[in-house]
């Protein structure tokens, strides 16, 4: 929040705005709840009143005391911070979340609550996907993107204080959402779970973060738009697109949390991993390249290895990776053509991929040293090193050969988390590192040898998690297409799931580990948070230009 | 502010932009990855062109090796009844008694049963059959329903409580929760159906129980406690107990009169799968 006293002066437009707005978002969820007979459209209802009433009362009061103004000449850093505090805090929920049922699969009889329906795995693994995926990927990419737009462009965030209605607008998106799953609200999506009084709820807010992006580039000073913000922007537009499409569903009634897809059968099915497979690429790809791109350059200090391959590999990527979806319903009722061109362009997208991949470590070149020293840039070389060998394991798995060995196995899994432990993890725990330090005014992080121990730690425990994935995958794989003699199947199915009793615990203690990393990184965190601050030229911000200065 | 400078590092000139510091070396697109690039469009098409692919207006393109996943299925399927061959004609005629007397014929269906079995029985009763507290062992040798070849074959077509019309029903009393009977009663009860099972009772509460035995429970159970199958009401003088064997859990019992539900298979299997899976647990069960 600004600092700056100017309680003399009536309030700014665009707070009253705000206020105006949510004001009227409290009426309209007042008479909703009112008027509902569905018991969890009332939960939800009163969620929501909650929500907007503890806005308006904070509002009012930083309003008449002045607070709530956006100086053009500051960088808007208060919403950056509450974005990093937000990131490490669901990533601690969604990794909890995400260990607890792995031990339900690895100890069925010891982690099942059938008096807790809620505790059930059908309802916490939702709660685990979209935890990462979206509460803490999603703050990650939305704290860092307000922030390397900003200075990417020398210009504030537009919107005045708009962008902290897309902050906590997303942590209400998120925790409706999750405690949707835990009460049963579900429209058996995957990764689009919520229901969609929530959905429109989010595409409001993403329709804001568009806008506030767009404005800051709109204001940038300078000439060019920079590699990272082109990321950015194609992960906003995208996900914007595939949530609203893959969404569209007729309500039951106005009053009702329940609805009705507005596609059927195999085309439902392709929309849906149309939308599936395509948050992998826009959201947890080029969304998390961006950070990449910004992060990297500046904690190596060198400078970005190839203009050229940045834009070529760049439209590649978006052009060639939202045809790539139907790999997702290999040897499925959807017509055999679309399977070859949902193959066929997971192939083409490898080298695309790559092209991340070999900017993102060339740029080390030259700050090579550091890989022993820096344990931080040491984190992204291996998340990018994890991003190279998952969009390689991609396009081997979208061969539909491949798939049907690999198809609806652990493999599929192991595939997942190589990207989202090692790639997505590990390049946001990385900015995690540097943003910390720079936004609070310190030199350097609490304790190197706390960051050491996370990255080993979490390593190891990657290589554990995804390693028993491919051997349990391909293990279940393999007895599942296995005949007798006469030709009836070997193996039952509940035959194959205590075959891989030991990969299941091996998985759990991985995924602890990884847990425990993210812990230590917390610790490490807040202690840098809570040292004396050093003096503001610590954000090594060297332009030449009348630089903006970073408060708030 | 566009100022191409050399980098001191690589001697590669970068393009002159900069942003926060940030800048861009102008190296060319490495030349391995610009081919393996071309490679995969390669790939790509040469696939388009030998495999289904592309739509159009009305149909899709076929691909030159003429492949087609249906056609696939049904090679396949056709493959596997060929397999099956002689056996499968024999199976759809036989009786079951006619099943077991045919030794390649029984190893044929218990194939049959096993496979079946796994993905639909051993939910409920265990992969080895063996059951669990609510949920009958079909290895020993006592059975509720009879455990003739005729008798299993019935269980499995119409179920147990099951939505089947013919479904094999049972109903056990609850005679506590209802307040058929007292607490007191019911406890003496519990002891009398220890003793019955041929364990340490206690003498009194036995005395006292014996007429609401005979009144209550003999007309299903038996003067003697050995059941009835034709009823599905289970011997209470073995080992063997569908809700466990404990006082507690007698006593329980008797209070509530749990029954589980089974489905009717009729319409999930054909009639040879139910021969087969009746022959399966028979021949791996005590059968009668």
């Amino acid at each position: 929040m600004s600092t700056q006293s100017a309680t003399s002066k009536a309030a700014p437009l665009d707070a009253v705005l705000l206020f105006v707005t949510t004001g009227l978002l409290a009426f309209g969820a007042l008479l909703a709840t009112a008027l509902s007979d569905d018991r969890l459209f009332r939960f939800q209802g009163w969620m929501f009143l909650g929500a907007f009433v503890i806005a308006l009362l904070v509002m009012t009061v930083a309003i008449t005391s002045g607070r709530l103004r956006s100086p053009e000449n500051a960088y808007a850093d208060g919403v950056v911070r509450a974005g990093v505090i937000a990131t490490m805090f669901w990533a601690i929920v969604g990794l909890l979340a995400g260990v607890v049922i792995a031990a339900q699969l690895s100890w069925p009889a010891v982690f099942y609550f059938p008096e807790h329906g809620w505790l059930n795995f059908g309802r916490l693994r939702p709660l685990h996907t979209s935890g990462v995926v979206f509460a803490f990927g999603g703050n990650a990419l939305i704290a860092t993107s307000f922030y390397v737009v900003q200075r990417t462009c020398r210009a504030r965030l537009a919107g005045g204080v708009w962008p902290w209605f897309v902050f906590w607008g997303y942590q209400l998106f998120i925790v409706l959402a999750a405690t949707g799953y835990l009460a049963g609200i579900t429209q058996s999506r995957e990764y689009a779970e919520p229901e969609w009084v929530v959905d429109l709820w989010l595409t409001a807010v993403w329709v804001a973060y568009l806008f506030i992006f767009l404005g800051t580039l709109w204001k940038r000073k300078e000439p060019h738009i920079y590699v990272a913000n082109w990321f950015y922007l194609a992960f906003i537009v995208t996900i914007a697109l595939l949530h609203i499409v893959n969404n569209l569903a007729v309500p039951i009634n106005g009053l009702s949390s329940r609805s009705v897809s507005l596609f059927a059968g195999v085309q439902d099915a392709l929309i849906q991993w149309w939308y599936g497979h395509n948050a992998v690429g826009f959201l947890l790809t080029a969304g998390f390249l961006a950070m990449m791109y910004y992060f990297v350059p500046k904690r190596a200090e060198r400078p970005v290895y190839s203009y050229r391959l940045s834009i070529v590999h760049f439209w590649s990527l978006i052009f060639i990776y939202i045809w790539a979806g139907p790999h997702h319903l290999h040897y499925t009722a959807l017509p055999q053509w679309a399977q070859t061109l949902g193959m066929t362009f997971s192939i083409m997208l490898w080298m695309p991929s790559w092209g991340g991949m070999i900017n993102g470590l060339m740029t080390l070149s030259g700050a090579w040293d550091k890989l022993r020293t820096d344990p931080v840039i040491r984190m992204m070389a291996v998340s990018i090193a994890f991003y190279g060998m998952s969009t390689f394991e991609g396009p081997l798995m979208s061969i539909r050969e491949v798939n049907s060995l690999s198809h609806y196995t652990d493999w599929t899994i192991g595939h997942v988390h190589s990207g989202a432990l090692g790639w997505v993890g590990f390049i946001s725990f990385g900015a995690m590192y540097c943003l910390v330090p720079w936004l609070w005014k310190k030199e350097k992080l609490y304790s190197n040898r706390l960051a050491e121990w996370h990255f080993w730690i979490a390593t190891l425990g990657i290589l554990l998690y995804i390693c028993a994935m491919w051997v349990s995958g391909v293990m279940e794989g393999l007895m599942w297409r296995e005949y007798t003699p006469q030709g009836f199947l070997a193996n039952s199915f509940v035959e194959t799931v205590a075959a891989k009793h030991i990969e299941n615990v091996i998985r759990t203690i991985g995924g602890l580990m990884y847990l425990s990393g993210a812990v230590i990184m917390s610790y490490n965190l807040w202690r840098t948070v809570r040292m004396p601050s050093s003096a503001p030229s610590a954000q090594s911000l060297t332009a030449p230009a009348p630089a903006l200065i970073a408060a708030e | 502010m566009s100022k191409r400078e050399t980098d001191e590092v690589t001697g590669v000139e970068t393009t002159g932009h900069e942003w926060d510091g940030i800048r861009e070396l102008d190296n060319p697109l490495p030349r391995w990855w610009l081919y393996v690039f071309y490679a995969g469009i390669a790939v790509a098409a040469v696939y388009w062109v030998l495999m289904p692919a592309w739509p159009g207006v009305s149909g899709y393109t076929k691909g030159m090796l003429g492949q087609s996943d249906r056609a696939d299925v049904v090679r396949e399927l056709q493959g596997l009844k060929q397999l099956r061959g002689a056996q499968a004609a024999k199976l759809q005629k036989a009786s079951l008694e006619e099943i077991e007397a045919d030794p390649e014929l029984q190893a044929y269906a218990q194939a049959i049963g096993q496979s079946v079995f796994g993905d639909n029985c051993a939910t409920c009763h265990g992969t080895g059959g063996v059951g669990t507290k609510g949920y009958a062992n079909l290895r020993d040798d006592v059975w509720l329903w009879g455990g003739s070849l005729s008798d299993i074959h019935r269980t499995i077509e119409v179920g147990i409580r099951s939505d089947h019309p013919q479904t094999r029903f049972s109903q056990m009393p609850a005679f506590g929760r209802d307040q058929m009977l007292t607490s007191a009663q019911i406890s003496d009860l519990t002891e009398y159906v220890v003793m019955l099972s041929r364990r340490k009772a206690d003498a009194a509460a036995v005395a006292r129980a014996a007429p609401t035995y005979a009144e209550q429970c003999a007309a299903c159970h038996g003067v003697e406690g050995l059941g009835d199958q034709t009823k599905g009401a289970p011997n209470l003088t073995d080992q063997e107990w569908l809700y466990g064997s404990s006082r507690d859990d007698i006593r329980g019992q008797i209070w509530a009169g749990k029954g589980g539900v089974m489905p009717s298979w009729k319409t999930r299997f054909d009639p040879e799968t139910l021969k087969a899976l009746a022959v399966y647990i028979h021949a791996n069960a005590g059968g009668q």
